[in-house]
């Protein structure tokens, strides 16, 4: 089997960061911020990379919609063993409206034109947490989903795949061409090593401005505030279980 | 102001429209809402309640779709006896084994050709967050995830950033494809309603490309998670599985808890993934959350900071979860939680 494979990375807030919500409520602080890949895509790379390593894929291509800052975690994805980029330029206005339907949709007509098999994403990106790219993707494409996975194995020419759901776990096969989405628990993301790193600058990256592609870039929805959500304080420390036993009687809950 | 309201366990809706005081009323259009219904053959599952409760807010005429391999019957009369449910569609066809998002979204997609509907609900459960945005391009339109707020026929308002930030937006698409946050919308009365039963006409559903093979769930006795009063969560503090089960089963047995984890109990393997409270795990608002050993990342805060009361153990004073918790012990769980079941 000699795959192509398509993995969507995403640059964002680092996982680890404090947000700010802008004092006009147009949006949140981004500037000076650390981003980084989003935690989700790293394991979508990493799973790509390992069925490469299992003679099971050709070739890895990363691609990432946004401005030109996008290119770093394109280059994340290369030091790890992607082998060549594509980072589709979007002008860098407001991110919540250029939204998953049209990643969806640029994902698509690249996996047209490079000839994809396999498409690997995460299961969501930590800003606006959608959870819906691979499942757009999958429907534009009218190929068959795996989302929310937890592992993946290729079988018979199939793909199986176990299933993080609510209550448990589930086990599909899907047959190629297919996208799946990774869940936290799908492997554990290798550290990109000094040598890949400086490798990963030799690797190329096509830039295509997304109004090459064609799509409907129209706006599908209109941000009217991005807000704080109502605060939550501690209510303070209580001294001993019996105190602790005493607040919870007061307060009806026992 | 937000505060109090907060306190008294009013729902977001409630709190952000006396907050922003942003809705003057909800418009009525000769559409209708589909809520689409989450079941197991059997019953029909609860956070459904709570998109029905969602999807009168959008629209006053609810019906809700009910697809199966079979029980589709007995599920349609759970359906139709919702509060506030007007008409039931259904359909039985063992295409449906499993309910894959490729076989259901013909279905959906015939539903919405017969009904016009200008909103498609689901909860967003990993059924709805599955499903949905599939229907969603397969409509040429977006999806709008996790609702907290129905705020106009077209504006909603769901969190992002784990919770730390609150987007109201409004959609500009015809139809407005929604999973909704269970713990954001009352359940609706699973009584009272009487909606008429229609059979649905389906395509042909079998997907050609997935097959259901099975599902491992875990038997519990225990509430289910996202629907239980009180929730009793164990983090890493723990130190591993067997302590886990050790300390934490007593003190939810002796409450009627249900037992939730961090992401970091999870990760070294102390408890399975569907216990897993947080951004990316579950999302839980119950009357009393006791955390045991666990910090309170950013992401862990994201699936319960909404629960009633909050009681963090920890011995870590400065750990952030004692910056949410109402009630704060800084204690040796191992010592801490034995002594709270003997006393409780």
């Amino acid at each position: 089997m000699s795959l192509r494979v398509l993995v969507g990375v995403k640059r964002v807030i680092d996982y680890a960061v404090k947000i700010r919500v802008k004092p006009d409520k147009s949006g949140v602080v981004v500037d000076g911020v650390k981003h980084s890949l989003n935690p989700f895509d790293e394991i979508a790379v990493e799973e790509a990379v390992r069925l490469k390593e299992q003679k099971l894929v050709q070739e890895i291509i990363a691609i990432s919609c946004g401005p030109i800052q996008s290119q770093e975690s394109i280059r994340t994805a290369l030091a790890m063993g992607a082998d060549r980029g594509i980072h589709v330029e979007i002008p860098p206005e407001n991110p919540f409206t250029f939204q998953p339907l049209h990643v969806a949709k640029v994902l698509a007509k690249i996996v047209e034109k490079e000839k994809i098999d396999l498409v690997v994403l995460g299961k969501q990106a930590i800003d606006d947490d959608s959870n819906q790219t691979a499942q757009m993707t999958a429907a534009l494409l009218k190929w068959p989903q795996g989302a929310f996975a937890s592992k993946v194995q290729v079988e018979d020419g199939k793909l199986k795949i176990l299933r993080e759901i609510d209550g448990g776990l589930e086990t599909v096969t899907v047959k190629l061409p297919a996208v799946i989405s990774a869940d936290l628990r799908l492997n554990e993301p290798r550290y990109a090593t000094l040598p890949n790193i400086m490798k990963a600058k030799k690797k190329k990256i096509d830039k295509i401005p997304v109004n090459d592609l064609g799509i409907d870039l129209k706006a599908r929805m209109q941000v009217l505030s991005i807000a704080d959500p109502p605060e939550r304080k501690g209510g303070g420390k209580v001294e001993d279980v019996d105190q602790l036993v005493g607040k919870l009687k007061e307060a009806g809950h026992l | 102001m937000l505060r109090p309201l907060l306190r008294q366990g009013c729902k977001w809706g409630q709190i952000l429209k006396q907050g922003n005081n942003l809705v003057s009323g909800v418009g009525r259009r000769q559409m209708s809402a589909l809520v689409i219904a989450e079941h197991n053959n059997e019953t029909l599952n609860p956070i459904t309640l709570n998109a029905v409760t969602a999807a009168t807010q959008c629209d006053a005429d609810v019906h809700v779709l009910v697809l199966g391999e079979s029980g589709v019957s007995s599920v349609a009369e759970q359906a139709a006896a919702v509060s506030g449910v007007a008409k039931v569609l259904a359909a039985e066809d063992p295409a449906f084994q499993g309910f894959l998002p490729e076989s259901l979204q013909p279905a959906i997609i015939a539903a919405q050709n017969g009904g016009n509907y200008g909103h498609i609900l689901a909860g967003a459960s990993s059924f709805g967050k599955s499903l949905l945005p599939r229907i969603a391009a397969s409509l040429d339109v977006s999806a709008i995830s996790d609702i907290i707020a129905v705020m106009g026929e077209d504006t909603f308002t769901r969190l992002i950033y784990a919770g730390n930030a609150v987007l109201t937006l409004k959609s500009l698409d015809p139809v407005k494809v929604i999973t909704v946050r269970g713990t954001a919308f009352h359940a609706a009365p699973s009584s009272g309603g009487s909606a008429s039963i229609e059979s649905l006409d389906i395509p042909d559903c079998r997907s050609s490309t997935s097959e259901f093979v099975n599902q491992e769930l875990i038997a519990s006795d225990r509430p289910e998670l996202a629907a239980a009063k009180i929730v009793v969560a164990g983090g890493r503090g723990l130190k591993d599985a067997e302590n886990f089960s050790k300390i934490m089963e007593p003190l939810a047995d002796k409450l009627g808890a249900a037992i939730g984890a961090s992401r970091a109990a999870v990760d070294a393997g102390f408890c399975p993934n569907d216990m897993q409270i947080g951004q990316t795990g579950k999302i839980v608002a119950p009357e009393l959350y006791i955390a045991v050993g666990i910090s309170g990342a950013i992401q862990h805060l994201a699936g319960m900071k909404d629960s009633k009361t909050i009681v963090a153990i920890n011995k870590d004073p400065e750990a952030p979860i004692f910056q949410v918790a109402d009630y704060g012990l800084v204690a040796d769980l191992f010592k801490a939680v034995p002594e709270l079941v003997e006393k409780l």
